[in-house]
């Protein structure tokens, strides 16, 4: 497919004479950013021009925002001008069976056998490799009954109105530094569009993984649930094993419109860097979701057990009366890991509910942090939360906080906050040790049996995935 | 099958165990009785391995193995129990899941193959049956939420399932009203067998009149200060420990 890439090559001359090179295995974009960088990779993904305008209104917007450092996290300063901010396979196939056999190794290897997955466990995946969308299954099957699932450059080209309706809706480009840097150079992502009354009748997933070094990855994700339609839709990330430090910005916006349901899950496995806290990704997400008709409903789960430094406030916009938004956590760190995580639920309907279910387990050196925003809005009549928020310690060097945030500006709101934080007790593990459980597994069936809570909200088969992922990740935590 | 000679343990820096000696034979039923302090959970608690507790002199052999040097882990594998006198909780953790990661664990350690989910589900319904156990049990996580009463009888249960050749019970009777000490008593005696001991660790003589022991043993100070057959024990409990320690010229052993 030489031919494609010379049309990129064509295309992008037109706008950008010079400044990307293409070698063998990836088209790249060189290191930087400014206004040029932002036309080259809009050009290169054939963009209409108001895209290219939005993209370049949020980098203006960026340009006057400083990088956020309220999080209890530390990091080394980031030079955004040493980052390429588009690469992509060279070959994009066009079905699955031009998709190279290498590549689909790959996530064999991370467990994604598209083939298996489309047809067996009937789940759709849109499988995105670096910045590109490579393939995408079980389309058709969704064609039939009116859903839209596929790679956001693709919907940019052919469902531009809908993208162009939606988009920045719920996450305005200058909401915060890293979702407007992500609004200016967002490469790639999913797009997904339930129609009216539609039940999508299959679980959506999308692997993403990061793989050329010193490449930042951008997605941006939309998905639009219109009246009575339901959604699960699961994303699962890996990295793999690389000595410096990558920059992860993703954007999430969902919109449930009226009885509306959508329920997003997440298993994050990012590479954490090693055990002595080198290398890994800086995780700096963006995810919100507005309940935007009445009695809509959305549910974020969250499986974080990667990521050198994870940044990441899934939330919940209740806007339509009675609607319904929970957020379930299990956010895991080890040796230097850090974490800040947790959600906002803002209630502005009447009648709103939201439930908070946060558990957090620290081993080695790491730092793990809940931070939630519970906003009761003036019109919020009868308001109810729950937050349930629990940490468990393994060793005693690492270190778990907990920030709850609570404004409420209606009187009939009810708002609850429970939080524990516990040790594994030696009790606990002598007793699975005295029937005859060794240590490790002792270790992580405890842990598991504290994160059931959370697991039962995952589709099945990406809980069994869960739990190994816990499994894999407290390795050597005891010792 | 079981050799201790001359135990000394201590905890924190304090002495418990002061030179015990004791010797169980397969078949047996030992009773190990002793005032508060004497050490009878002590010593439940070296023999199992708990973190926190330092043999500072003597010996223990299981089958002629040193039974110090072996993990905890390894002792279970090896066909030791202990019933606990306070059973832990772990929530989350389903009873089924558990009792088959253990099972699984200590058939691994012997070499033996491992059961499947549906061999495992035959066999622990099969126990929950004949033990009289609620079935709902297997559904719930591990002594969460359980009464006094039903930690203990859960103890047993898994002492059934697991099939250990040496019974450790740390107090098993405590806190259990008559109906449910003749239960956990129905559940051991049902256990007997030649290739079986126990070593059941008891306040108080009632238990033994569910469960008849071959052989008494006193505890006191840290070591055993008299041993005889089941009719100490009624004696004891007729006269007080204190009639023990008048018979017992100080510093001598059993």
């Amino acid at each position: 497919m030489a031919t494609q890439s010379s049309e990129v090559q064509a295309a992008l001359s037109r706008r950008y004479e010079a400044g990307f090179v293409t070698d063998i295995e990836s088209l790249s974009l060189p290191p930087g950013l400014d206004e040029d960088t932002i036309r080259a990779l809009s050009a290169i993904k054939e963009e209409p021009e108001w895209m290219t305008e939005w993209r370049l209104s949020a980098y203006r917007h960026w340009l006057t925002m400083r990088q956020p450092d309220w999080a209890h996290v530390r990091l080394a300063p980031i030079d955004f001008q040493a980052i390429s901010y588009y690469s992509a396979p060279k070959n994009k196939p066009k079905s699955l069976d031009e998709v190279d056999p290498k590549l689909l190794e790959t996530y064999e290897k991370l467990g994604v056998p598209l083939h298996e997955r489309a047809k067996l466990a009937g789940v759709a995946v849109d499988a995105v490799f670096d910045s590109v969308s490579v393939a995408t299954t079980a389309r058709e099957q969704l064609a039939k009954v009116g859903v839209i699932f596929c790679s956001m450059s693709e919907a940019i080209r052919e469902h531009g109105e809908l993208v162009r309706q939606y988009l920045g809706s719920v996450v305005p480009q200058g909401d915060n530094f890293f979702a407007a840097l992500n609004s200016a150079v967002f490469s790639d992502g999913s797009f997904v569009f339930i129609p009216k009354g539609v039940r999508c009748p299959m679980e959506l997933s999308t692997y993403f993984r990061i793989n050329a070094g010193h490449t930042g990855q951008f997605e941006r994700t939309l998905i639009i649930a219109e009246e009575d339609a339901v959604v699960s839709y699961l994303e699962g990330c890996t990295a793999p094993m690389r000595d410096d430090n990558q920059l992860h910005a993703a954007v999430v916006e969902l919109v449930a419109l009226e009885r509306a349901s959508i329920k997003y899950s997440t298993v994050q496995n990012w590479y954490p860097g090693d055990e002595n806290g080198k290398g890994g990704i800086y995780n700096f997400v963006t995810k919100r979701g507005e309940c935007r008709g009445d009695d809509s409903r959305i549910t974020w789960t969250q499986v974080e057990t990667g990521s050198a430094i994870t940044w990441k406030y899934p939330s919940c916009v209740l806007r339509g009366d009675r609607s319904v938004g929970e957020f379930h956590s299990v956010a895991l760190t080890h040796h230097y890991q850090q974490a800040d995580t947790g959600t906002k639920m803002i209630h502005v309907g009447r009648d709103t509910k939201s439930k908070i279910v946060a558990k957090g387990i620290s081993a080695g050196r790491s730092q793990n942090s809940y931070r939630g925003l519970v906003k009761v809005e003036k019109g919020a009549v009868n308001a109810r939360n729950h937050t349930r928020c629990d940490s468990i310690l393994i060793g005693k060097k690492c270190g778990s906080h907990t920030y709850p945030y609570v404004e409420v500006k209606n009187p009939t709101a009810i708002v609850e906050h429970e939080a524990t934080t516990s040790k594994i007790s030696d009790d606990q593990l002598f007793y699975c040790r005295s029937r005859g459980i060794g240590e490790e597994d002792a270790v992580s069936m405890i842990v598991d049996g504290f994160c059931k809570q959370v697991f039962r909200e995952l589709p099945m088969e990406f809980a069994v995935e869960a739990k190994k992922l816990l499994e894999v990740s407290l390795e050597g935590a005891i010792g | 099958m079981l050799k201790i000679e001359n135990l000394h343990a201590r905890i924190a820096g304090t002495e418990i165990l002061k030179g015990l000696s004791l010797e169980v034979n397969a078949g047996e039923v030992h009773a190990l009785m002793g005032p508060n302090g004497a050490g009878k959970s002590t010593l439940g608690n070296v023999l199992s391995g708990r973190p926190g507790y330092e043999v500072t002199e003597g010996t223990v052999t299981f089958d002629g193995a040193n039974l110090l040097g072996m993990e905890p882990e390894e002792r279970a594998a090896a066909g030791m129990f202990l019933a606990f006198q306070y059973p832990v909780e772990i929530p989350g953790v389903n009873n089924t899941y558990f009792l088959r990661a253990a099972l699984n664990a200590q058939r691994k350690a012997r070499g033996e193959d491992e059961l499947d989910s549906m061999q495992f589900l035959k066999l622990v319904r099969g126990k929950v049956k004949e033990m009289g156990m609620p079935a709902e049990l297997l559904n719930r996580a591990v002594n969460e939420g359980f009464s006094g009463g039903e930690k203990k009888r859960n103890e047993v249960f898994q002492m059934a399932l697991l099939q250990p050749r040496l019974a450790i019970l740390d107090e098993t009777d405590s806190g259990l009203d008559i109906d449910a000490l003749k239960q956990v008593a129905d559940g051991v005696n049902a256990l007997r067998s030649p290739e079986r001991a126990f070593l059941v660790i008891t306040h108080y003589q009632r238990l033994l009149d569910y469960i008849v022991p071959d052989f008494v043993h006193v505890l006191d100070g840290g070591r055993i200060v008299e041993s005889g057959e089941a009719r100490l024990a009624l004696e004891l409990e007729a006269h007080g420990y204190a009639w023990v320690r008048d018979r017992t010229p100080a510093g001598a052993g059993a």
